[in-house]
């Protein structure tokens, strides 16, 4: 589903970063951890297609990305990346509904009514739907947020240091929340985090053997 | 929800600033609709009011004084000129038509004009109620006046001195109300007409100490105070006459010949017109560059707004591009809500640019002489709505071209 080589990038101003060779299978959760600046956003941001690889190769969800470009890489994201932001974004001039049909808009699809209820529902927050964000608690944004990242039926999701400022046990939920969402959709699952707390959680979960890649302060990194 | 509708949601979001931008920009709009408007009137009335009269012919003085207060009845005449010099003028074969116009009273501001009804078929005012005169004393009003004063057929009333109110009665002259006219929409709807042989027999019978009042004018029909009805044998004057031309060439050479061959002056509606629309071009170009300089402050305010809810929403703005959407729809989002502010300020600017005239008129007493009554919609406010998107969407273009460029790993790098 993920599959990365030799890649490396650089920023205008700076030395190239180096990830390590990885392969994430369909429906495998990839733990992505590592400090403040080791790269996991612009790891994150290569899996999406936002930025392009200098060298190497990238390939999500059967996608060579190095061949996509402009609005065809818009799409790809549309249909096959769903985020989950450590800060949530949820609009705050818009409902919780509204604030899911922004991503129809934004992918430029129609809205499906259907399958915004569905998974409202299976995040046990579609009596919530007409609520403004300001009106939800922290964890009832975070699931709306959540239904937004699994709209589509993403074959990956990214989710963005998803416990950061949680208490222990908000946390716990909010990964095994996503651990099981991803599960029931078979999606890959991409945690980036530096929380220490989320391995046990994972573990705790039922992942097995969760796929880990630590990046370090050397801009590089190292899978275990 | 399509583009507009997230563009309308997220403009409201920030309901202060989407006011104070909504507010700035229609005022800069009402001020250039007020001028525009203004304009239009004054075009207006003076195409109404002097439409069919090719030449004034009255006292010698400024031309203009004698347009405006003989044509548009907004100035005091410059005096008065032999009703015989006048007659003289219907047997010149250049003439078709002569009007005379006798000013020198009025009724409660009402200006009470003696002329023949010549003057009411020029105007194409028909009676809506009684008849035309057919002595001297009686008179026709305007639909204007007739409603204003709420003077009916069989109402009685003496005229004042002057043609402002304040000045004495003619106590002993007694005008009967014998017919009102439809409205026209011009001139005619505010003035109280009779046959000029009432203003010679209210101001032939004057005793001396109205003489005092010289500086109306109120002299317009006579020449002499101390004259008396037992002498019949004094000159009757006139304050003017309305001429029409039999053929459009009597322009090359009438006016001349008046000048010059008469004690008259002639004055030239259409030229004069030019002349005071000129004049007051040169009012309005002040204006209209006030009025730019307040579409320009909105313009900035409704950039400053937009910039910073690009700098505020940045993430925001970088999630949607997350989402899948193309960095044109996230710029067409921002120049929406930018079509927005200028869609909403046009619509209050040209409502408020419609009142701004209407308390004028009302304020100045305007309503029916240079302003019309009613609301008029020239096409020419088609500029305000073009002028309010160039404004809103140009005020929106960098911020618009900013979001267009968001760099998504800003939002992702950003940790809190």
């Amino acid at each position: 589903m993920i599959e990365t080589k030799q890649l490396q990038f650089a920023y205008s101003s700076g030395k190239p970063m180096q990830f390590p060779d990885l392969s994430v299978a369909q429906g495998e959760v990839l733990l992505l951890s590592g400090s403040s600046g080791s790269g996991k956003s612009t790891w994150l941001a290569l899996m999406a297609a936002l930025v392009k690889s200098q060298s190497g190769s990238v390939r999500v969800a059967g996608q060579d990305l190095s061949v996509l470009r402009g609005r065809s890489a818009d799409a790809w994201r549309a249909r096959h990346i769903g985020f989950l932001p450590q800060k949530l974004h949820l609009s705050p001039a818009l409902s919780a509904s509204h604030n899911l049909e922004l991503a129809y808009w934004a992918a430029g699809l129609p809205v499906d009514t259907a399958r915004m209820a569905q998974v409202l529902t299976a995040l046990g927050v579609a009596n919530l739907a007409h609520r403004l964000p300001a009106q939800l608690s922290g964890g009832q944004a975070q699931r709306v947020a959540l239904a937004r990242a699994l709209l589509m039926q993403p074959s990956v999701i990214l989710a963005d240091e998803p416990t950061a400022s949680l208490d222990d046990v908000t946390a716990q939920d909010a990964v095994q929340l996503l651990v099981r969402c991803a599960q029931e959709q078979n999606t890959t699952l991409v945690i980036a985090t530096h929380d220490s707390r989320v391995a046990p959680i994972l573990h705790g979960t039922g992942v097995a053997t969760p796929v880990r890649m630590q990046l370090g302060q050397s801009l590089g990194g190292q899978l275990k | 929800m399509n583009t507009l509708a997230y563009a309308w949601r997220y403009l409201w979001a920030r309901p202060l600033a989407a006011l104070l931008n909504v507010l700035l920009l229609s005022l800069g709009l009402a001020s250039i609709t007020f001028l525009l408007l203004v304009s239009q009137h004054v075009e207006r009335a003076f195409d109404r009011d002097l439409a069919g009269i090719d030449l004034v012919v009255g006292a010698k003085g400024s031309p203009m004084q004698l347009i405006l207060s003989g044509v548009l009845h907004l100035d005091v005449p410059p005096g008065n000129v032999p009703l015989a010099a006048v007659e003289a003028l219907r047997k010149n074969p250049l003439v078709a038509e002569v009007i005379p116009i006798s000013l020198g009273d009025n009724f409660q501001g009402y200006r009470i004009v003696g002329t023949t009804t010549a003057y009411i078929a020029h105007y194409q005012a028909k009676i809506s109620q009684g008849r035309l005169w057919d002595a001297p004393m009686q008179v026709v009003l305007g639909a204007t006046v007739a409603r204003t004063l709420a003077l009916q057929v069989g109402h009685t009333f003496v005229g004042s001195h002057g043609l402002g109110a304040g000045g004495h009665s003619h106590g002993d002259k007694v005008y009967t109300v014998v017919g009102t006219l439809a409205p026209t929409g011009s001139v005619i709807d505010r003035l109280i007409v009779t046959d000029s042989a009432s203003v010679w027999q209210v101001h032939e019978a004057v005793k001396p100490h109205d003489d005092g009042d010289a500086d109306e004018a109120h002299d317009a029909t006579d020449t002499d105070h101390t004259h008396h009805s037992a002498q019949p044998e004094i000159p009757r004057e006139v304050t003017m006459a309305l001429l029409r031309y039999r053929s459009p060439l009597a322009a090359m050479s009438l006016p001349r010949w008046v000048n010059t061959t008469t004690e008259m002056q002639a004055a030239s509606p259409a030229l004069e017109v030019t002349r005071l629309l000129h004049m007051l071009g040169l009012g309005t170009d002040v204006l209209r560059a006030f009025a730019g300089l307040l579409l320009f402050t909105a313009g900035l305010s409704v950039f400053i707004a937009l910039w910073n809810a690009v700098r505020e929403r940045r993430a925001d703005l970088a999630l949607l591009r997350m989402l899948g959407a193309p960095a044109s729809r996230i710029a067409m989002l921002l120049l929406s809500e930018a079509l927005w502010l200028g869609f909403l300020s046009s619509l209050i600017g040209l409502a408020l640019g419609q009142v701004f005239v209407l308390v004028l008129a009302w304020v100045l007493g305007l309503d029916n002489t240079l302003l019309s009554a009613g609301m008029l919609w020239p096409a020419s406010l088609a500029v305000v709505p073009v002028l309010a998107v160039v404004v809103a969407v140009g005020a929106a273009l960098l911020p618009a071209w900013d979001a267009y460029r968001s760099d998504v790993l800003q939002l992702l790098q950003s940790r809190g």
